[in-house]
């Protein structure tokens, strides 16, 4: 960990970046003249209506998936530690969460236990991969990605299966995770309330950047307004609420019976 | 025991040894008709390698290659399905084989053999060439298996951790190719498949790892080799064709067997 940290302390300048991104997929044009940066130790939120292109931006500055235009810089040889939306995993294969943690690299026991424990899924390692509900699987990738000991964490918001006390608690371990080890961290979410307290930097994108800022900025931004105005009022309220839930589960691996559903389809 | 029938055990207990597996890996990336595909454009490549008077084998991989590389193509167009194109490509290459075969004067029991199989005229030579390509298969899975199984489980975590996701694929093919042309002698074109997803789909119920799955997969179908040939000495059948009937039987055994569920999920104390 304190090399991760010294070599932080060396390097300047962002551990990636893109500028001028454009990606259509046939006649859809799902970005547009997109720009965004991830510097080290900082963590930057995409957020946006579903089809507004977050994912697609993430897969581009991840190299899955290459741009129709713009250009995109990795720093080179820049660890990271990428959480996917899902992991469907065929039923076919016997695979335990300890073992799918150790095939990101050669892991002994002990580190892939202390991973799993730092994310609160230390009693999860002998469970099949598949049986794992929604807000647990997300905790078990944050321990794979933890592994590598990542200069970028990259969280793309997972399709279904968490609740928003889940998931708000997650960005909160992920807050911790960055004071901790000083990566990057680059996430995306479809509700700004829920990203917004460990967010140094928001991207507001509807298939273009509409606005960025600070996360207090944003939220009186006219474009953002315009976009999420009605999530804005029922976002604030949702988040009150999950807040107090989640100092009542702090230390817990929240066994919510709602989490229970997610890994079933 | 006559020395044809025992080179003929060692022969399929040999295919089984390299099916458990690689079929395992068939299994878990959802590509039964991926083999299936492979293994009947197979008819094509022994076709042309008959005309062309090279080794069948040889004809049999390259054909293999072929379908692998057009297949890599066919997922790169989204107007058809890949499940369409692989019918497509399968079936067009069984019916241009067959054509060929007819054309090279080349039918009734010799074009059965190459169909379904002629494990019983196994000869020393054969053996070689089956351990040899098994041993050559099972080294190269070996060396791959981390990386297969990590893109296997998730493509795209795999690459963003530096698997070189493109190569381990091709050369995942390329050893199912291999495993087509060493297992043609036994089974036959058409029932190559079997041997490679059959095994491993009864072993799946008593493995806790993929190393299990591929064990317990070598095993059954060394199991149906046996049992498949004994039968088939008993009661007169065609040999490949009951050395797949006792692995089908053998997964309708394993599913029936009671299942022992929640025997890993016990309380473990107070998290």
């Amino acid at each position: 960990m304190a090399q991760v940290l010294t070599s932080l302390a060396r390097s300047i300048g962002p551990l990636v970046e893109g500028h001028g991104l454009a990606k259509a997929f046939g006649e859809r044009s799902v970005l547009h003249d997109v720009a965004i940066r991830v510097d080290p130790g900082e963590i930057v939120a995409i957020v946006g209506l579903n089809g507004a292109g977050k994912s697609t931006l993430v897969r581009i500055l991840l190299g899955l998936l290459s741009p129709d235009a713009g250009r995109v810089m990795r720093r080179p040889g820049v660890r990271i530690g990428y959480m996917p939306q899902r992991l469907p995993v065929d039923p076919a294969l016997p695979l335990t969460v300890s073992r799918f943690l150790a095939l990101s690299g050669r892991h002994g026991a002990g580190p892939i236990q202390a991973a799993l424990d730092e994310v609160g899924a230390g009693r999860l390692g002998d469970d099949a991969v598949q049986t794992v509900s929604g807000g647990e699987l997300q905790r078990v990738l944050l321990a794979r990605a933890l592994l590598r000991e990542p200069e970028l964490l990259v969280l793309d918001e997972p399709v279904q299966g968490v609740d928003v006390t889940g998931q708000s608690a997650l960005y909160r371990l992920i807050g911790d995770i960055r004071q901790r080890y000083g990566c990057g961290v680059l996430m995306v979410s479809h509700q700004l309330h829920l990203v917004m307290a460990a967010t140094d930097w928001v991207i507001c994108l509807n298939n273009h950047v509409c606005c960025a800022g600070q996360p207090e900025s944003i939220t009186r931004h006219p474009e953002y307004l315009a976009l999420f105005g009605e999530q804005v009022a029922t976002g604030l309220a949702v988040y009150a609420h999950s807040h107090d839930h989640v100092h009542d589960a702090a230390g817990k691996v929240l066994p919510l019976e709602s989490e229970r559903d997610g890994t079933s389809g | 025991m006559d020395e044809f029938f025992l080179r003929a055990l060692l022969g399929g207990v040999g295919v089984a040894l390299v099916a458990g597996p690689l079929g395992s890996f068939v299994v878990w990336r959802r590509m039964a008709f991926v083999g299936d595909t492979m293994s009947h454009s197979a008819l094509l490549g022994i076709a042309v390698g008959l005309a062309l008077h090279i080794h069948v084998a040889i004809g049999v991989l390259v054909a293999a290659v072929a379908v692998a590389l057009l297949l890599g193509l066919s997922q790169r167009q989204r107007r058809l399905p890949t499940d369409t194109f692989l019918g497509i490509l399968a079936h067009a290459s069984l019916a241009i084989g067959l054509i060929v075969m007819a054309l090279l004067d080349l039918h009734g029991f010799a074009l059965m053999s190459y169909l379904f199989g002629d494990i019983l005229a196994v000869s020393r030579v054969d053996l070689y060439w089956i351990y040899g390509g098994a041993a050559l298969a099972l080294g190269l899975l070996m060396i791959i298996w981390r990386p297969l199984l990590s893109l296997t489980v998730h493509e795209e975590l795999a690459r963003v951790e530096g698997v070189p996701v493109e190569r381990v694929r091709i050369l995942f093919m390329l050893l199912i190719a291999i495993v087509i042309a060493v297992a043609l002698e036994i089974v036959g074109v058409l029932l190559i498949t079997s041997m490679l997803i059959i095994p491993a789909a009864a072993a799946r119920r008593f493995a806790r790892t993929p190393e299990q799955m591929a064990a317990f997969a070598v095993l059954a179908g060394a199991i149906a080799v046996v049992g498949g040939l004994y039968g088939s000495l008993a009661w007169d059948t065609p040999a490949g064709p009951s050395i797949v009937a006792a692995a089908a039987a053998l997964f309708a055994a394993a599913s029936l067997w009671p299942s022992r569920r929640g025997s890993g999920g016990g309380p473990s104390g107070s998290g």
